[in-house]
């Protein structure tokens, strides 16, 4: 193992992550200081395709909240949100982001330009919500685009379906009143070429993302779902249809392929291969992952991959000749594809559970996030009808310590792993008589 | 005789309260009003009542019998409805167009929490929940309710899951209503009628009757004359809010939620036209706007106990079923009527981002609209959109220096004396100021 990781290649994209992150938040700071303004995103159907024409700085405020988390200056931005009314119980990411904005758009990872637009979907509402803060204490122009969602498991229609031509005629035209709407905003014209220029980075990022997430269904896996997984997540979206980013997707591909083919795994004995589904624990971000890696498990998968991606999990290509009709199209089934894995993620393991060779499954409700977290007891239990998957239910939050209880945490952790290999113990020895 | 008498008795005082303030006297005139009602057999536009014993009652009678009606989990007029071979239609909060299910010949019934313990659907949910969604399945799971299908809404991130929840229990459709999250956009009406029409299919196939555009015409009209009579009953709220307790008001609305438009109609017609006669009269207490009723409904005992001391002019209750601010008038193509209407002409809520409709802006026209004192802000415990919209509401009411008063509810709560201390504060603070 010393030799794999003296290899340039090891970990090379999480090194490489953290350049880009780094520079992602200079390059915000030097925008404030110029007195830019800046495009406030969210992952799920951000549409930086159509900003990046524009020039504008582009914000992810759940990126730039969960990074308060994981450096543990968290706390006294929500207490700062509460002080002046939010509520305990509402999503942690608005309010330590309300805390920044309050502060001037100090962050502690430097200054964030002010909301000069809000771009959302309605793929959470707390979206929704949020924008109404800046609107309120910005006059921040609030752009909403509506992708209609799946009705019922199963009904999803395709390009050429009726319903689904309805549908994209709507985003279609909501992206048309965007264009419109940043032409107002920044005097400039939008710039065809531009788009497909931007088009063609999120072509390439999506194909290599696909890929590299294949690879972990051998084992061993090449990257831990929950925490390399997530800073891959972050340039996924940070760094969304630009050069960098195609570049940083394809390097990593190129690191994974080469685990992949030599059988080197991300951890030395993988013992246990698990997917998670919901939102990591930021506020214990490592701490929580080695709770299980201790006991050889890794994560091999988790649904936050899937709709914290902006959709770039499934690898869909833009058609350059075509650039906004496709763009309408391919953000319908990306919103709509995030908006499914939050809602039934059970189908996820359904599909996924052989190919990955998924041995237990955690689920991890959160306080802040009703959208992912609200369906996931019924979940696990009609997981547990279906399988006899071992499952974890364990709740707590993605950026509020005082719902993090690590003691109890570990016992309920430590108890699913005896099960699973008590599990696997049986079975081995009913295979051996 | 004998039999339907102890069957009506049975049916109309099996709920689990009955009220101390009851007069005995009352009980026994109102069951030999049922009585007679029964022996009639009342027949309204082809319908025979759900409810009976209100045709012919005193305004008391009728108010008390619907006051047990709606605290019945047991929802008898839908079980009066079923009984009689019809289909129902569960739609949860906040707005649903009623007319398509009712023209299909469904009852529409809003389902919006009702007062018993989660027992089977809590193991469906984690924590950090509002309790709606919980007895809203409740009800479903415990067979208290049988529905032909179900239709939720993303108003909310916890409601967005309700389909796949349901779905995942339930083999009847279970769909979501995609109402448009930017209203503002061109083509968002639309988009809303496509989607009409695409759910108005799914009702037809269920009830096998065709939604046609004379029945739906019919159904418009009939909704039509109901919104009518409840904006009857607000004026009444608001010119002479003596004449009827805030708590009466709110359970003849609530009941249009739960059985069949025509005979509420009936119902509130006879009811309007009693209160003219009503003995009562004005009392010292200041007249208040109530907000955050938009979902999760506060007890009975809640509005009881505002009532004591204010006169609730003006209320987001049950806002859905007041949705639509005006006749909604049909040239052809109702599934379209109703779209426009939806977007054009209608009212607020925290689920619904508008740029023509800011919500702070709206809760002030209220006010002023209703001549109120003071606004009472609440919300439903665990409901985000209601949390965060009281943030901008306390900030807007401080800034034009409107007496308010901040509270949360849970629609199970059962103690109300430090509210009620709390309140009677509030309103001495303001008398005497």
């Amino acid at each position: 193992m010393d030799s794999v990781k003296d290899n340039e290649l090891w970990r090379r994209g999480n090194r490489e992550g953290s350049a880009l992150f780094r520079k992602w938040f200079d390059d915000l700071d030097a925008a404030a200081d110029a007195g830019e303004v800046g495009a406030y995103v969210f992952v799920m159907g951000s549409l930086t395709e159509i900003l990046n024409t524009f020039d504008l700085p582009i914000i992810f405020p759940e990126i730039t909240s969960l990074n308060t988390a994981i450096r543990h200056d968290a706390a006294d931005l929500l207490n700062e949100a509460e002080d002046h009314g939010y509520s305990p119980d509402i999503c942690g990411y608005v309010k330590a982001d309300y805390a920044v904005q309050n502060r001037g758009g100090q962050h502690p990872m430097g200054k964030l330009p002010k909301p000069g637009l809000a771009l959302l979907t309605n793929a959470c509402n707390t979206y929704l919500k949020w924008g109404e803060i800046w609107e309120r204490m910005f006059e921040t122009p609030l752009f909403t685009i509506d992708v209609p969602g799946t009705r019922q498991k199963g009904t999803q229609t395709w390009p050429g379906d009726e319903q689904f031509e309805r549908e994209k005629r709507y985003v279609r035209v909501q992206i048309d009143e965007l264009i419109n709407t940043c032409e107002e905003i920044t005097g400039e014209k939008f710039d065809m070429d531009k788009l497909r220029e931007t088009l063609t980075y999120s072509n390439r990022m999506s194909a290599a993302w696909k890929q590299i997430l294949q690879f972990n269904k051998a084992s061993p896996a090449v990257f831990n779902a929950l925490t390399d997984g997530t800073a891959y997540l972050g340039v996924n979206n940070i760094m969304r249809g630009t050069k960098e980013g195609a570049e940083y997707f394809e390097r990593l591909l190129e690191e994974k392929k080469w685990m992949h083919d030599n059988g080197i795994g991300i951890v030395e004995e993988e013992k246990h291969r698990l997917a998670f589904i919901g939102v990591p624990c930021y506020p214990i971000f490592r701490e929580f992952n080695n709770l299980f890696s201790d006991w050889g498990g890794v994560f091999v998968t988790s649904t936050y991959l899937w709709f914290a991606s902006g959709g770039n999990n499934l690898g869909f290509q833009y058609d350059l000749d075509n650039p906004l009709d496709s763009l309408a199209e391919v953000t319908l089934i990306h919103v709509r594809d995030a908006m499914d894995s939050m809602f039934h993620p059970e189908q996820i393991i359904f599909d996924n559970m052989d190919d990955y060779g998924i041995e237990g499954v955690v689920y991890h409700p959160i306080k802040s996030c009703r959208t992912s977290s609200t369906g996931l007891a019924d979940n696990r239990r009609a997981l547990m009808e279906a399988t006899d998957l071992p499952s974890l239910f364990i709740e707590s939050d993605m950026m509020d310590k005082r719902v993090v209880s690590i003691a109890p945490m570990k016992n309920r952790i430590d108890a699913f792993f005896e099960g699973i290999e008590m599990r696997k113990a049986a079975r081995l020895q009913g295979a051996l008589q | 005789m004998f039999v339907q008498l102890q069957n009506r008795i049975a049916i109309f005082t099996s709920g689990k309260h009955v009220r101390e303030q009851i007069n005995p006297s009352c009980i026994h005139v109102r069951s030999m009003a049922v009585a007679d009602a029964r022996l009639v057999q009342p027949i309204n536009n082809g319908i025979e009542d759900t409810l009976l014993g209100w045709r012919g009652a005193s305004l008391n009678e009728l108010l008390w019998l619907a006051r047990e009606t709606l605290e019945n989990p047991e929802w008898p007029t839908v079980k009066a409805w079923r009984n009689k071979g019809g289909k129902v239609l569960g739609h949860f909060q906040v707005y649903f167009p009623e007319e398509l299910a009712h023209a299909a010949g469904m009852l529409p019934l809003k389902m919006c929490g009702a007062p018993v313990e989660p027992r089977l659907s809590d193991s469906r949910f984690g924590s950090y929940l509002c309790s709606i969604m919980k007895t809203s399945l409740e009800q479903a799971l415990s067979g208290r309710v049988e529905l032909e299908m179900f239709v939720t809404h993303p108003i909310c991130d916890a409601a967005r899951n309700l389909g796949a929840i349901w779905g995942r229990n339930f083999d009847y459709p279970c769909q979501i209503l995609y109402l448009p999250q930017n209203p503002n956009s061109s083509y968002s009406k639309q988009y809303l009628m496509e989607e009409y029409q695409r759910l108005g299919e799914i009702i037809q196939d269920v009830t096998g009757n065709e939604i046609t555009e004379d029945a739906l015409a019919k159904s418009i009209s009939v909704f039509n004359e109901n919104r009518r009579l409840l904006r009857q009953l607000y004026a009444v709220k608001k010119e002479t809010p003596w004449k009827i307790t805030a708590d009466e008001a709110y359970t003849l609305v609530h009941l249009a939620g739960m059985m069949p438009r025509e005979e509420h109609n009936e119902m509130m017609t006879q009811v309007l036209g009693q209160l003219d006669e009503r003995p009562t009269r004005k009392q010292d207490r200041i007249r208040v706007v109530f907000e955050g009723g938009f979902c999760e409904q506060p007890p009975l005992d809640l509005i009881r106990t505002i009532g004591q001391s204010c006169y609730i002019v003006d209320d987001d209750l049950l806002i859905g079923l007041r949705w639509i601010l005006d006749d909604v008038v049909v040239d052809g193509n109702g599934m379209e009527a109703l779209a426009n209407v939806y977007i054009d002409n209608s009212s607020y809520s925290p689920v619904q981002h508008d740029n023509n409709k800011p919500k702070e802006k709206m809760l002030l026209e209220r006010y002023h609209a209703a001549g109120a004192e003071a606004v009472i802000i609440t919300a439903a415990k665990m409901c985000e959109p209601g949390l965060e919209e009281q943030v901008t509401y306390i900030q807007t009411l401080e800034e034009e220096d409107i007496p308010f008063f901040i509270s949360e509810f849970e629609e199970n709560m059962t103690t109300f004396s430090h509210l009620e201390i709390q309140l009677e504060t509030f309103v001495e603070n303001i008398l005497f100021d």
